[in-house]
């Protein structure tokens, strides 16, 4: 276990480096002089020369590169360039809105995708199967950006049941949390209907039925238990559509997050901050992945013995 | 009607992105009477906030739909699939180089690094071109990959070598030609994820410029006069809705085939 442990943490800080290293470069690619975008073509120069100093892009590449590591570690992630705050500061004000949003969504999906998987998978080839599996087909095609506004259209303009958009008291969470988890529920849904299909076959439900117990036990209490593994894995790696998904979400719901926070800097030229949000999410990702592999291998020895010898 | 449906929508598709151009329609005509008028017989889909006719711009928006997804999937297929072969026959320190690069490229989530890459770039088609590529290249290289990987050790390989066959003709004749199937198939879908991934770019305001047409675009548009004109945001969504949906359908049905395909041969081997 010790060394399925140093190896992935390993191979984890190696994907961070090179996370920091991409992000770091995406200033670069902006088209022509950054600064001069950034301040507008009327800005006078020595604003300009300021700036270019402030971001250290007076300096050669390599040497920006060290700095930007040398911050990062520090948890100075510099200032705004619109409203002059330090980014980690700012970062902290919105990272609860996108967490809250991102469990409620995840909640949402199991619970549709559970009950939906397991009916497909118990009447294989049924009504209840190919409803079901339409469905999941429907939430795989609907674009995010486009459920948001009929949402709102249905419940909160004709109806009036949900508030429009922002983040006040449990109700504004309904139809931000259903149009993020709708596409997760969907896949999760055919998850976890193939791999309980693939264990309905085995012996030791075989048995559990032969000994009498009621076909929900068998299905809930033994068959799930072993389905579950797969579908552990798919919800860690399905977890970036989620966090990815959120970017556009936010924006429809005018989410406090940091999806939008991306969104409105990508609006304002704000790069620094843009990066910041960028390397903040995909460093979750990297966690939440590298979590659930450990757990996994914890819960599941043969996954330690097959990777030890990468 | 599921099976004839994704057929007639992507045929519809198709023409409508090759076609636009061609017929007589003014997707930037400027009509103050009609601002967000609703269907009617002249203009069946209604207008936009500008008088502009839904149904023109929709045609118009099939066109760079279309064109953003099929040029992605093409561009990132070829090269991913390059990259994951070459790199997976050549083995040693070029694989390793690979998987890495490939792991850093998957710890950015879905479509977060095109919009980054996007909005840093500047909007524009090309733009929107490159950076849904950038990101989308990773996926067909990892395949490419592992297939080549279990394959590159077998007999005709071997065989190819022995008759004085270099690195790039085994790889192109004797390895590409195999794992073609599982690559079409990734290919399908990508077509489908790249439809939603430009709409969604065109949605954030990162994709083509007005008074271009692009579904997403429209839809962000509608939305800010969903009580008035509900028919603004109906309309584009249903086409993306349509068309992802036909693209899925056919991907499920491809794999079944080539799956069905794959067992057929080897259980003919078997015997």
């Amino acid at each position: 276990m010790a060394s399925f442990l140093l190896s992935r943490l390993l191979s984890a800080l190696l994907v961070v480096v090179g996370v920091v290293c991409l992000v770091f470069l995406l200033i670069h690619l902006v088209p022509g002089d950054p600064v001069e975008i950034m301040l507008g073509e009327s800005a006078q120069s020595a604003d300009r020369e300021a700036l270019r100093v402030a971001l250290g892009l007076d300096q050669p590449l390599l040497i920006q590169l060290g700095n930007y590591f040398e911050s990062l570690v520090r948890f100075d992630l510099g200032s705004s360039l619109h409203s002059r705050r330090p980014i980690v500061d700012i970062l902290a004000e919105r990272l609860p809105a996108t967490l809250e949003l991102a469990a409620v969504s995840l909640l949402f999906a199991l619970i549709i995708a559970l009950p939906l998987g397991v009916m497909a998978a118990t009447h294989r080839g049924g009504a209840a199967d190919y409803g079901a599996m339409g469905f999941s087909l429907l939430g795989i095609s609907i674009p995010n950006f486009w459920l948001g506004p009929i949402l709102i259209l249905v419940f909160s303009l004709w109806l009036g049941w949900t508030p429009v958009s922002g983040r006040e008291g449990g109700a504004s969470f309904i139809l931000p949390a259903i149009t993020l988890g709708t596409s997760l529920a969907a896949i999760l849904a055919r998850m976890v209907r193939s791999s309980l299909l693939e264990v309905l076959g085995e012996d030791y439900v075989r048995t559990a039925r032969a000994k009498g117990l009621t076909e929900r036990t068998v299905i809930w209490g033994h068959a799930l238990r072993n389905a579950w593994l797969p579908v552990i894995t798919l919800l860690g790696l399905q977890l970036g559509a989620l966090l990815g998904g959120a970017v556009i979400t936010e924006t429809v719901f005018s989410w406090p997050g940091i999806g939008s926070l991306m969104v409105e800097s990508i609006q304002q030229r704000d790069y620094p901050v843009v990066q910041a949000c960028v390397l903040l999410i995909s460093l979750a990702y990297v966690l939440v992945n590298t979590l659930t592999d450990l757990v996994y291998a914890w819960i599941d020895p043969r996954i330690r013995l097959g990777a030890s010898n990468w | 009607m599921t099976t004839l449906l994704p057929p007639i929508v992507l045929l519809l598709w198709a023409l409508a992105a090759l076609l636009a151009p061609l017929l007589p329609l003014q997707p930037d005509q400027i009509d103050l009477q009609q601002i967000l008028a609703g269907p009617a017989a002249e203009h069946w889909l209604g207008s936009d906030d500008l008088g502009r006719p839904i149904f023109d711009r929709l045609l118009m928006g099939a066109r760079t739909s279309f064109s953003v997804a099929v040029g992605v999937v093409v561009i990132s297929a070829a090269a991913g699939s390059l990259l994951g072969a070459f790199a997976a026959y050549a083995g040693g320190l070029i694989d390793l180089l690979l998987i890495r690069t490939i792991d850093i490229f998957l710890a950015f989530p879905g479509i977060l690094l095109a919009i980054a890459l996007a909005g840093v770039m500047g909007p524009g088609m090309d733009n929107v071109i490159i950076a849904l590529s950038l990101v989308g290249w990773v996926g067909y290289a990892r395949l490419a990959r592992a297939q080549v990987l279990s394959l590159k050790h077998r007999d005709h390989v071997s065989a190819a070598i022995a008759l004085g066959a270099g690195r790039v003709r085994v790889v192109l004749r004797h390895l590409l030609p195999l794992i073609s199937s599982p690559l079409i198939v990734e290919a399908t879908f990508g077509v489908a994820a790249m439809v939603i991934a430009e709409a969604g770019l065109s949605f954030l305001g990162l994709g083509v410029q007005p008074p271009e047409a692009s579904w997403g675009s429209m839809i962000r548009d509608g939305a800010r006069y969903m009580l008035v004109a509900p028919h603004m945001v109906l309309a584009p969504g249903i086409a993306v809705l349509l068309v992802v949906l036909a693209v899925n359908l056919l991907g499920d049905r491809l794999r079944d085939y080539l799956d069905s395909q794959l067992a057929v041969t080897t259980a003919r081997k078997s015997w």
